[in-house]
């Protein structure tokens, strides 16, 4: 067999020499590969624009905006930067500039300080926690609880976490895409994964997750 | 919202492992989270480790965060709504191919460029239309100050008048005098040397220039005079 052959691909390493190359690629012209180039992130840019949106047709309508954005920008990209955290960056631009034209956001606005003001959040539950496998997210139901769990969080907590945890963007880039501070993300996203155990925690008991095949004495593996 | 720190088993709990572990519940719970994130340094890290396993509350607190952590962080809670990428893919075709037309790399800079060049066309009509002498060139200038009973010379081989003994005259031995009114009216333009005080130019000429030229200088502007007397290049 010829040399090439024998060299292992990892794809870890190929995916941001690829993406690389479709970057400049697009960045001289050739734009019909634009959507290949953003297709392993329109799932994150959605999820981005529903923490801040709330609504399903406002997120897909500022997720296609800010592709849009991104593309007419895409010559200002500069590969010391990760595209994703660019991409991310720009649609949460663009959600918190539809949410500053809702009126109806100031309040929620208003609620969220005051509740800042409050002591800080203590775990409720304290029972052994019940693991819920990672299989069981293949159940469309689990994914739903777990959305509606997510939702209940005030949106300074939810922004903070979707970014964090579901974006994957650092602690320092969530500071800035959001622009609060470094402290304020530390605070909130612990309180936000403190929250969200513990309605895990007690959607287990109101049987959320029941009639699983993970369930005590049912278990597949 | 934070009953939890008053409920009196926690705290009992929590001033055990105080004594035990030197860190009690409330201390653990606050610096949970960059635990889980490993962004505590190691001599917290270790009194963490220490508490959470002597306390069982605060191991449940810590196996429910990195399940939800876990959870959350996972691709298949990225959902979007049926069809969406259908409907993305569809817009990127139909809005960025129409931008790619108007917007393609090797024209966008022309858009721009144009507009300047307009921008700046523009303003040189307006200037051309209402400041006539504001800025042009020296050479263009007509002899409109030069009072017509000035006595000037002129010799064959150039369309220059000069004041007589300018040192740029060529072919002295054919020099003929007359008014400037008359040498302009044959066709002879002012020489910008000797003349240059009643020519508007609107720069101001280095000091001492004016006859500074050497003899090799002159030489060489009569040649260029004499190649194109009406582009006359000093």
């Amino acid at each position: 067999m010829s040399e090439p052959d024998m060299v292992l691909i990892n794809p870890e390493q190929t995916q941001p020499a690829r993406e690389q190359d479709l970057i400049l690629n697009v960045q001289r012209g050739k734009n019909e590969l634009f959507y290949e180039l953003v297709r392993p992130y329109e799932r994150r840019v959605y999820a981005a624009a529903l923490a801040i949106l709330r609504n399903e047709q406002d997120a897909e309508d500022a997720a296609q905006e800010a592709m849009l954005k991104a593309f007419a920008n895409i010559r200002q990209f500069r590969a010391e930067a990760r595209f994703s955290t660019w991409l991310i960056q720009i649609t949460v631009n663009e959600a918190l500039m539809r949410r500053r034209r809702e009126r109806t956001v100031v309040m929620e606005g208003i609620d969220d300080r005051r509740r800042d003001e409050e002591a800080e959040y203590a775990p409720r539950d304290f029972a052994d926690w019940r693991e819920i496998p990672s299989e069981a997210l293949e159940r469309k139901e689990v994914r739903q609880r777990l959305a509606e769990a997510l939702a209940t969080l005030d949106r300074k907590y939810r922004e903070v976490f979707v970014m964090r945890d579901m974006e994957h963007l650092n602690i320092q880039e969530t500071a800035e895409a959001l622009g609060i501070s470094v402290a304020s993300v530390k605070t909130r996203l612990l309180r936000a994964r403190l929250m969200l155990r513990d309605l895990l925690a007690a959607g287990w008991e109101q049987g959320w997750f029941s009639r699983l095949p993970f369930e005590k004495g049912n278990k597949p593996w | 919202m934070g009953t939890g720190l008053v409920q009196p088993a926690s705290i009992r709990e929590g001033e055990q492992a105080l004594v035990e572990n030197k860190a009690n519940c409330e201390q653990v719970w606050r610096e949970i989270s960059s635990y889980v994130d490993g962004e505590v340094d190691t001599a917290l890290r270790q009194t963490m480790e220490e508490h959470f396993q002597s306390c069982k509350r605060c191991a449940s607190v810590l196996a429910g965060m990195r399940n939800v952590v876990q959870l959350y962080g996972d691709e298949r809670m990225l959902e979007v709504p049926a069809g969406f990428s259908r409907r993305l893919e569809k817009r990127l075709a139909s809005d960025v191919a129409a931008q790619g037309k108007r917007w393609s790399s090797w024209s966008a800079w022309l858009v721009p460029v144009a507009a300047m060049a307009l921008i700046a066309g523009s303003v040189v009509l307006m200037n051309s239309l209402t400041f006539k002498n504001f800025i042009q060139s020296r050479h263009a200038q007509p002899g409109n100050n030069i009072p017509p009973d000035l006595v000037v010379v002129v010799s064959d081989g150039s369309k220059l008048f000069h004041v007589p003994g300018c040192a740029f005259i060529r072919d002295k031995a054919s020099e003929r005098t007359m008014t400037a009114k008359e040498a302009m009216r044959d066709g002879y333009v002012p020489c910008t040397r000797c003349l240059r005080q009643y020519l508007k130019t609107g720069l101001t000429p280095p000091s001492g220039q004016q006859f500074a030229a050497t003899a090799s200088e002159a030489e060489e502007e009569r040649q260029e005079q004499e190649v194109d007397l009406s582009t006359a290049r000093h």
